[in-house]
């Protein structure tokens, strides 16, 4: 153990240095191929231009590097791949596509996404915003949200193994260990075998997402709600309008920006779905959704390429526009602050 | 003070709030709760009974026998046995005790009971009993009797003991570590000195590569998966290493992670004031020394606010470490061992729930370490890809 | 030997030209303050000057060495900014050293400097601070402490003082006047919107507007003589009173008609080619006084009167669509709204300027 320890300590301090060594031995490199001798202003400034010149691409090199293999040549890769069949060598034209198209698990998966996409933005962002505001009412508000933001930081498989738990369902005569099956019972209902329930498994899936994002939307929304000005609410007082009155017409219109940032970047996350769905039922039981999908055509009987290529196009294309209008709304936000 | 006048002072309507954030505020924790209280409790008492009874302590119905005929002992006109009706170590509290099925807790603790035919017995609340006849008693085996005994409220760390050693969940979290903590370092060192050059150096094309990192946030994981991994294949085939290394997983982490990195880190650089940028010009520093001197300690907040995220996202990432990294027993992550376990041990709650823990205790004091950070993180770019 | 030259300095962003070939010789020593009102381009001059701008065309000097594509920091100049633009993660003194250890100084001289210049500004008690715990007088000395330690050739300052309150300003302004008497061999350029600034710290003021340089001279020359309209009316407050006129007789004096018909006999020569030209007519308001009987200059009807207690403003109501007449008086002036008052001058504080803006010589 200590021995793994002491490896493992040294492999990250190596594979940091080494990074670090880079910027620092490049400007180094930099100042001995253009130096800068005392006296001379005229042959020093023009060194001094040439490293300026240099530099930026000093500093984003190794940004410029990463990125292009890791994100845009996949994107590429990945596009040219769905052309072709498993194995990535002869072309099958538009056959992975027509098959996207006629395979039911594929549409399956879509429905489900869409069920998500329906139900768990529109929940985390409520949830949300009803917890912000009665949050900020109190004066352990602070500790509550925290506790309500908590989960963010717990792994999705960490969470399903916490609502797996939840939903525990024992069979025949024995006690039931999952707090479900047991309120259930405790109010006369018979237990159920809810991830396995047709239809409303997804749901009892989607709660596990709904339960890690809403601090996240609870605490993007509170500072919103704090931002507005006193004033306007205080001129809605004196104009009469009651608690319900204010919520709705003075406040939540005043962080409409906000809540459609909320919604839009939860929408990213559920489009992209993968953990929860795979340690819960693996997409058994017409849970499936496109990322594990996905995941499920790149190593089913030794991998498809070319569908597994589809199916991530479509992912990027369903996220695509919806990021680029997050993008576009959260620069007005800020532009506006 | 007088709860009706302190409750009118309350208000309803403010009490109302107090009660429903109560609520929200216990159901949110209920789930997480329950697994930590049965990562502590005893595997048998897990699979018998639900969580909620283990804080209580249960009492179980349970049937023990007495001493057999042979260890009795003669008392006057009378033979006795006596003795424990637990066996050594075991705890517990006799609350009665019966003879028959039908009526297994007939007689309360303590008590005397009449059995007819001059027998009678006693079981008192710490176990022990005394077992009465007026004639000698028959029999090989002891008398069968039944218990309702209360089991305090009893803990074990066994189950961490257990996982730590012999479930290779010691061995993950240090992969877990190995992982998290380079593609932390690594993506902020490389992004924190993009986002100063796409804030203050003039060079041809800037615009153009910041509209471009910007878009590549659209691009999801998944995509990258296939190209990547078949490229990872390729190289190590080239090579003659492993496809599947640390440095492969920092370096995808590192890239993932990196637009939206460099598009907060440059949010914020580029917010700094540009009169400090140009005093340090002025000063004679280059643009490393002022980067190095002056806009790294200025960035901390940025800087601390996305190393917890790019943290708690590649510590809790099970995707990219299945792809790009080994399922052997040094290449495991906690995320990976996990979601093993719930294949293989599906209903083995002590070695899950206490799995579960380990791997989100790290992420947890994170969390409530430096949330002031995490919460001004989120405030500056709500555009989590992911 | 020159402090900084400056011959046909341009500058451009991409279409925008905000320059147009600025000419200005500073000589060593030199307290020059630009001013002009915003968007004329003096910040921009400024930060050329320091190296944190290119320059589009023109040559620029900085004691007899090119300057062109020089890095500010190989240039001699030091610069005080606005927002004083203190490090603020570093104390007081590593603030002032911070450029000297960019230089490698040895540290005997990096202190030996430091504690002179914190002595010169009296910021020694204060060297461990963060400037956050500084007040705002206390940051905009540090600034300066920082600049005086690079020992600069040219001293640049860019509104210094814009960001204090106005008790604060005049001190530090009297301060700054102090430092140059310190330090005569050092150039000074400082930039200005504020005239009070610029009358009473430089030896020479440059008017700019709109990218131009509309004149060069000592801060009386500026006020007494102003060469054209812009001058006359961005120099003195209030601003010079502006009316239209048209040449009635040229000569050694000229005669002009005003508006209302009347004529005034200008001690300023014109040829006689001027004659029938419209031209402006300006007085300031400090020349003008109350006048009784016929011989006065002015006249017209009281539209407003702000007693300032020292002095006293006067509006007058002006002709239809013109700008209303100020008549500035020492002391009160017992006059009320609607009154009929007016106000004569001394014929050798009057100006006249063509239908192009320049005035007469």
């Amino acid at each position: 153990m200590i021995s793994q320890l002491v490896s493992a300590v040294g492999v990250v301090i190596a594979g940091v240095f080494v990074c670090a060594l880079y910027y620092w031995f490049s400007d180094k490199l930099l100042q001995l191929v253009f130096p800068v001798r005392e006296g001379d202003v005229r042959g020093a400034s023009i060194n001094l231009n040439r490293r300026a010149a240099v530099r930026p691409w000093l500093f984003l090199g190794p940004a410029l590097i990463l990125l292009g293999v890791y994100l845009v040549y996949p994107v590429i890769a990945t596009f040219i791949l769905s052309f072709y069949d498993r194995s990535g060598t002869a072309f099958v034209g538009a056959a992975n596509y027509s098959w996207a198209v006629s395979d039911a698990q594929f549409r399956q998966s879509i429905l489900n996404n869409i069920l998500w996409l329906a139900v768990v933005p529109a929940a985390c962002t409520f949830f949300g915003l009803v917890i912000a505001v009665l949050t900020d009412r109190i004066w352990w508000g602070n500790i509550a949200k925290s506790l309500i933001f908590m989960p963010m930081a717990i792994s999705f498989v960490g969470a399903s193994v916490i609502w797996k738990f939840v939903y525990e369902y024992r069979g025949g005569k024995e006690t039931q260990i999952g707090l479900l099956n047991a309120i259930v019972q405790f109010f006369g209902g018979d237990p159920q075998v809810w991830i396995s329930m047709p239809f409303w498994n997804n749901f009892f899936l989607m709660v596990i997402l709904i339960w890690i994002q809403t601090g996240f939307a609870m605490v993007i929304l509170s500072a919103a709600l704090r931002g507005i000005p006193e004033e306007t609410v205080e001129a809605a007082v004196i104009d009469g309008a009651n608690g319900w009155q204010i919520f709705w017409k003075i406040m939540v219109p005043q962080v409409w920006g906000t809540i459609a940032v909320v919604w839009t970047t939860i929408t990213i996350l559920v489009l992209k779905v993968f953990d929860i769905v795979l340690t819960m039922t693996n997409g058994q039981w017409n849970t499936m959704v496109l990322a594990n999908l996905m995941f499920d055509w790149m190593f089913r009987g030794g991998g498809d390429s070319g569908r597994a290529a589809v199916v991530a196009l479509v992912i990027m294309a369903a996220v695509t526009p919806i990021m680029i209008w997050n993008i576009r709304q959260a620069n007005q936000e800020s532009g506006g602050r | 003070m007088n709860p009706a006048v302190s409750l009118r002072r309350i208000g309803l309507p403010r009490l109302l709030v107090h009660l429903s954030v109560l609520l929200i505020c216990l159901l949110w924790l209920v789930p997480t709760f329950g697994l930590l209280v049965t990562s502590f409790r005893e595997p048998q008492q897990i699979a018998s009974s639900g969580w909620w009874t283990a804080l209580t302590g249960s009492s179980q119905t349970s049937a023990v026998r007495l001493a057999d005929a042979a260890t009795a002992r003669q008392g006057g006109a009378n033979f006795i046995i006596s003795g424990s009706v637990f066996t050594e170590g075991q705890q517990g509290q006799v609350q009665s005790f019966g003879t028959r099925v039908a009526a297994p807790s007939e007689f309360p603790a303590g008590q005397t009971a009449d059995l007819g035919e001059g027998e009678s017995l006693t079981v008192n609340e710490d176990g022990s009993y005394t077992y009465i006849k007026n004639a000698p008693f028959g029999g090989d085996r002891g008398k069968r009797i039944y218990l309702t005994t209360a089991t305090p409220p009893s803990f074990t760390t066994e189950n961490y003991r257990t996982v730590l050693t012999s479930q290779g969940i010691g061995q993950s979290f240090i992969n877990s570590l190995t992982v998290a903590i380079p593609s932390t370092i690594i993506p902020i060192l490389i992004s924190a000195f993009a986002a100063y050059a796409l804030s203050w150096m003039e060079f041809p094309g800037r615009g153009l590569i910041i509209a471009l990192i910007i878009g590549l946030m659209v691009v999801p994981l998944q995509m990258s998966l296939i190209p990547l991994l078949k490229m990872y294949n390729d190289v190590g085939a080239f090579f003659g290493l492993p496809s599947r290394s640390y440095v492969g997983v920092w370096l995808a982490h590192s890239a993932f992670g990196m637009p939206l990195a460099i598009y907060l880190l440059r949010n914020y650089i580029a917010g700094l004031p540009k009169e400090i940028i140009e005093s340090a010009r002025v000063d004679g520093a280059s643009d490393f020394e002022i980067f190095l001197k002056i806009v790294l300690p200025l960035s901390f907040p940025a800087l601390a606010s996305f190393s917890i995220f790019q943290f708690l996202w590649t510590w809790n990432d099970l995707l990219v470490a299945m792809v790009f990294l080994g399922t052997g027993k040094d290449q495991l992550v906690l995320t990976g061992a996990l979601n093993a376990l719930l294949g293989s041990m599906g209903g083995k709650w002590e070695i899950l729930s206490a799995s579960a823990f380990v791997t989100i205790i790290v992420p947890i004091a994170v969390f409530f370490g430096l949330q002031r950070y995490l919460v001004r993180g989120l405030l500056a770019g709500s555009v989590k890809g992911g | 030997m020159t402090g900084v030259t400056l011959k046909e300095i341009r500058k451009a962003y991409g279409q925008i030209r905000v320059l147009h070939g600025i000419d200005l010789e500073i000589t060593q020593g030199e307290f020059v303050v630009f001013v002009g009102p915003s968007g004329c381009g003096k910040s921009t001059l400024l930060r050329m000057i320091a190296g944190l701008e290119s320059i589009t065309s023109g040559e620029m000097f900085i004691d007899g060495q090119m300057v062109n594509g020089v890095p500010p920091s190989k240039r001699g100049i030091a610069m005080v900014f606005q927002s004083y633009a203190l490090y603020p993660h570093m104390t007081v003194y590593d603030n002032m050293a911070f450029g000297m250890r960019i230089a490698h100084e040895s540290k005997e001289e990096i202190d030996r400097r430091v504690r002179a210049a914190a002595d010169i500004l009296q910021l020694t008690a204060y060297l461990d601070r963060l400037p956050k715990a500084l007040s705002g007088g206390q940051r905009q000395r540090v600034a300066i402490g920082r600049a005086i330690c690079r020992d600069p050739k040219v001293f640049l300052f860019d509104e210094p003082l814009s960001n204090l309150d106005a008790a604060l300003r005049v001190a530090t302004r009297i301060e700054i006047a102090k430092l140059k008497e310190q330090m005569p061999d050092t150039t000074m350029i400082y930039v200005t919107h504020d005239q009070v600034e610029a009358m009473t710290l430089a030896d020479r003021i440059v008017v700019l507007s709109a990218g131009r340089i509309e004149q060069v001279g000592p801060p009386l020359e500026l006020y007494e003589r102003p060469k054209n309209l812009f001058v006359a009316r961005f120099i003195g407050s209030p601003a010079m009173n502006i009316i239209p006129a048209t040449v009635a007789e040229t000569g050694e004096a000229t005669t002009i008609t005003l508006g209302g018909g009347r004529t005034v006999r200008v001690p300023i020569r014109t040829g006689a080619s001027e004659k029938g030209k419209s031209v402006s007519f300006g007085v300031r308001p400090e020349d003008l006084s109350p006048a009784s009987g016929e011989d006065y200059l002015l006249e017209g009807n009281v539209l407003l009167v702000e007693a300032l207690g020292e002095v006293t403003l006067v509006y007058l109501e002006g002709k239809p669509g013109q700008e209303p007449l100020i008549a500035k008086m020492p002391g009160t002036l017992h006059v009320k709204k609607g009154d009929a008052v007016r106000f004569s001058a001394d014929p050798a504080k009057l100006h006249l300027f063509d239908d192009a803006g320049q005035t007469y010589r």
